[in-house]
Formats: structure tokens, sequence, C-alpha cells
């Protein structure tokens, strides 16, 4: 699986108090930590919070640049900083994310294409988070078509099938499995899919638990990439345990270090 | 409709090997093996590289074996009391890329040599040729922890391949060989878990996978060939795709094996209808060699000249234009 490390977020108040007084300490520590957990790509959210978004961004990607060439998930709907993000990121990064409205993926389509990055989709359009697969699947349609039209690889796709909080809508773990097996079947190469993990666990008791239960769940379904606490080491023991039993690896008694030691080169 | 090939795109490649060293690079070596770097399944040309050819390493044994077969009493006869002689034959007459000297004598069941003796043998392989040089002990644990160390330590600097760390048995050798700037053979009994666990073992010690050469111990045609053909086969596939701890090139040791097979080994008059021993015994190995030449393996350690010979053509015909 390919993780994407979800810290580097001015959501969490560490980050937020980074930004805010400049100091690149905690954000570098936190791309190295991660890195080593066994996080392939980064997430770079500057949070709700940041005063100008842009320069915030400007300053998360050159902090983080200055310790990794790794890369990064610029993860703003803005496309003024998803550009400047890009721009600093350099090639093979990842827009996170456009939605499926078509005035959407004329900006963030072209821009993949500009600094050669892959792009995520959320299946989200402009009547909101569909109810079922269906609409799910419609969208992730809408967006292939789109990206093979302007001339985009469908394996630069991404589609993120929306998971809701699981206290909040029961139904959609369901919905969302469902989604990643059908669009497996949209083109050749299909495009990847790709989760948002946490979200699937806000506002629970029991957060660890439910996210690796269902982070394994989806990778049964096909999942092919996740945003996720690469921190978490139980978590990750349940991915890799998962590529194993879903033959993505060859078996050894210490499979856990090989994944790991894999990952990191 | 033009007939376009299909093309897999690997994420990864098989880990570039050296074995030997020059002067230059501190040993007294005069020429050196690389092997490994292929970037595809053996020999697609038309998808990646195999930017070396395979490499042959003739076998030398410091003891004359036991009922050893009439066609290598003929090629061998004159010099199998002298390893150094031995060894001096495979690489002037025959071509050899590398000597593999087996130190069997060692055993406590053959002669039950000395560590200091075994190494004496080393030094005196390690003077006659300019090729590098494979040291393997003789398979008994104990006894092989003894001599290792001793054989690793007079041929240091010559960045030789001593084998063998196996799963219960690997921390003596493989600190011998971190110590005295060696490569080391990792084996596995026809296993694709253990050969992955034995390579995370010693790389666990702090010997970088970079040093390792993998060896699962291989059949002759008749008895598992074939399936060690597809351990080969499924080891290159997860090196392509991105396996650290499965990306070292292979080994395989096809003369001894071979030659082990009554269809091999058999006279001609205890069975006329086989036909002429020799031959059999000859393309019994070649066979076994050419198989595990499309399976993969990058060292092939080898018995007799003839069978060389056949090897080195399917290498060339193999190789095309890449050679």
């Amino acid at each position: 699986m390919y993780a994407i490390g979800e810290r580097i977020n001015g959501m969490f108040k560490s980050v937020a108090g980074a930004i805010r007084e400049s100091n690149p300490g905690p954000i570098q520590e936190l791309a190295k930590a991660q890195l080593e957990a066994g996080a392939q790509a980064l997430d770079v959210n500057v949070g709700p919070s940041a005063e100008d978004p842009l320069v915030a961004m400007e300053w998360l990607v050159k902090a983080i640049r200055e310790v990794t060439d790794a890369p990064l998930a610029i993860d703003t709907t803005k496309p003024d900083v998803m550009t400047k993000g890009l721009e600093l990121a350099g090639p093979g990064s990842i827009i996170n994310s456009t939605k499926g409205q078509q005035e959407q993926l004329d900006i963030f389509i072209p821009m993949a294409i500009e600094h050669d990055a892959t792009v995520i989709a959320l299946t989200i359009d402009e009547n909101g988070i569909p109810r079922d697969a269906n609409g799910r699947g419609e969208i992730a349609l809408r967006v292939v078509a789109a990206a093979m039209e302007k001339g985009l690889d469908p394996s630069r796709v991404m589609i993120d099938a929306v998971i809701l909080p699981v206290n909040v809508t029961q139904p959609t773990p369901g919905h969302v499995l469902e989604t990643i097996r059908n669009i497996k079947v949209l083109s050749d190469p299909p495009p990847k899919t790709v989760l948002g993990l946490s979200n699937v666990s806000q506002g629970t008791t029991q957060r660890e638990l439910i996210n690796r239960t269902y982070l394994v769940m989806t990778l049964a379904a096909g999942l092919d990439a996740a945003i996720v606490d690469v921190l978490d080491k139980d978590l990750m023991d349940a991915m890799i345990a998962a590529e194993l039993l879903m033959d993505r690896a060859v078996y050894a008694d210490d499979f856990l270090k090989a994944y790991r030691a894999s990952a990191r080169t | 409709m033009a007939f376009e090939m299909s093309v897999e795109k690997w994420a990864s490649a098989v880990n570039e090997v050296t074995i030997g060293a020059t002067s230059e690079e501190g040993g007294t070596r005069t020429s050196v093996v690389t092997v490994g770097g292929d970037t595809t399944l053996p020999f697609l040309h038309f998808e990646g590289k195999t930017p070396h050819l395979p490499a042959v390493a003739m076998e030398v044994l410091d003891v004359v074996p036991q009922n050893w077969p009439a066609a290598m009493q003929e090629a061998f006869g004159d010099v199998a009391e002298d390893p150094g002689a031995w060894a001096g034959k495979c690489v002037d007459e025959f071509g050899a890329d590398m000597i593999c000297l087996r130190l069997l004598g060692a055993h406590p069941d053959q002669a039950d040599r000395s560590p200091e003796e075994c190494a004496q043998t080393v030094k005196s392989v390690l003077e006659a040729v300019g090729v590098p040089l494979i040291v393997w002990g003789c398979g008994q644990s104990e006894k092989d922890n003894e001599i290792m160390p001793r054989c690793s330590e007079v041929a240091a600097g010559e960045n030789c391949l001593l084998g063998a760390a196996t799963e219960d048995n690997y921390k003596t050798i493989a600190a011998a060989c971190m110590a005295d700037g060696h490569k080391l053979i990792a084996e596995a009994p026809l296993d694709i878990n253990i050969q992955k666990q034995v390579n995370i073992l010693v790389s666990d010690m702090g010997l970088d996978l970079s040093r390792i050469v993998m060896f699962q111990s291989t059949g002759g045609l008749g008895y598992g060939m074939e399936y060690a053909y597809s351990i080969m086969e499924r080891t290159r596939l997860a090196a392509l795709s991105g396996d650290r701890m499965l990306s070292m090139p292979m080994l395989a040791v096809v003369g001894s094996e071979s030659w082990k097979a009554k269809e091999a080994r058999t006279p001609e008059d205890t069975a006329p209808e086989w036909g002429a021993a020799e031959e059999r015994g000859v393309v019994w190995e070649a066979t076994t060699a050419t198989c595990f030449l499309h399976g993969g393996t990058h060292i092939f350690v080898m018995w007799h000249p003839r069978a060389v010979g056949l090897l080195r053509k399917t290498f060339d015909s193999l190789m095309g234009e890449e050679a």
C-alpha cells in the first residue's frame, strides 16, 4: 500500500503552532518520523487557522524540502495555494484534491499535467456526497473521462471514495468498499484508489481499532493508497499483514521488519 | 495493426554485486566479476537491461571426491591432489571467471583439517590464480565456524564470496565477512521464505544487502530442478517488484548436483542403452545450468569443462547484442 502520512496538518495544534511561529523544527521532525515509520509520501495541509494559506503553504513546503525529497501531497482546495505548493515541491507530487464537478476538473487536471503530478479526486460534486456506491462510481467515471480527454493517464488519477465517520452514517463504509471494487473496471489501466482513512473513526471512542480494521477491509477490496497516521504502529502492522495475506509480499518470519526496510529504500 | 510487444514496467532491479579486488582496490586479483543489475526477467532485452553476463565459477575441491565420475577424473585427475594446480587449469585451459574452492577436507568425516590447513589451501589457490574466489566451508556448522574466520582472514581485502550463512548458523561467517571485506552467500533449503529470513538476519547484523548473494540449495535435472526454477523465478519477480530483502543476485551449484544423478554418473557398461557416459554427464550438467540460467541465476558453480563450454554458448546466444 502506498502510505501517505497525514500528520503535517494545521488541524494538529503542534503543527499550527509551528506555522504560526515559523519554527521549522517540529515540522521537519514530523516529516522524518513519518518517513521512518513507512510513509512514502507526506500530506501537507496548512489547516483552517492559517492567516494567509499561500504564505503558510510556501513556508511549510520549503521547511519539509530542507529534510526530504519524498513526494508531497499538497492538501488544499485553493488553486493558487495548490500551484504554489506544486511549484516548490517539484515533479511527482500529489494534488489533494479536486472534486468531481467539471469546473474543478478543468482546473486541477491540467495542473496535474503541467506539474507532472498525480491528482486525487473526491467522489463529491455540486450535489454533495452521493448516498451510495453507484453515485460515487458515476463521479469517478466522470473524472476518468475528463482525465483521458485532457491527456492525463488514468493511472495518475487517484479516486477517493470519501469515507464518513461510522457514528454518523453506518452504511457508508460498505458503499466505499463497493466503490473501490467498481473503480477497477473503469479504465485500462484503471485509476488508483485512495482513502483519507482517519475520517472513518472521527468522534468515536475506539479510533485506532476502527481505523486499522477498516484499512484491512479496504485493502482486501483493492485499495491502492491511503492517507493515514503512519505513526500508529498497530495500524501499519495490520496493513503489512494484509499485504502479506494478499500475496503482495513474500513471507519471512520477520516480515514486518522486511516490509519496513523495503519501504524505506 | 502492427504487433506491439507487451512490456512490463518494473519498479526495481536486482542488486549489482562485484566479487574480487584488484591491487587498486586493495586485493591481488587480476580480474573481478560483476553480476546482477538486471531490470527485467532474464534476457528480456526488449523490456529492460541485463547489464552483465552471468559468471562461471569452476569448482575446486581440497580432497579428491570418492566415486568421482570417470569424466571428471579424465579432465582433472592430473591436478586433483593440488587445489592450486586444479584452479590454474580451470582458469588457463577452460577460462573460468571465478574459482569456487570447496573445503570439504575440513569435514570431520573427511580429513578433519584444521583451520590453519584450510587457510593454507585458500592461500595457495589465491596465489595460483588471478580470478576472484568463492570460499565455501564443508557444510558442517560447528566445523565451518572454526575454519571460515581463519580462511576469511588470510584472504582479507580480496573481496571473496564466502559460503554459506544459513538460518541456524550465520553469525560467525557474517562477522568474518564484514571484518575482512568479503561478500556473503546466504543459503536456504529450497524455500523462498527462509531465503528472505536469512537475508534479513544477516542484514540485521550490519552486513549491507549489496554484499549478499543468494543460494537455494538447488538440485539437478530430475532431482528438484523445476522446483528450484520456480523459486528463482518468484525471487526475481519479488526483486523487480521492489522487495529489497530478495533483490540479491543468485548462485546455483550445478556441477556436483548434476553429477549426483544416476543418469549422469552410471558407467556405460552398466547401462549401455543410455549411451556414452561422458556425453550424458556433460549434457546433464549443461541442461541443469541452462534451466537455472532461464530462472535468473547469476553465478554458476560448474564441474565439467565441456558443460562450461555449452553454457557459455547459451550465454552468448541469449545475451545477443547486449553481450
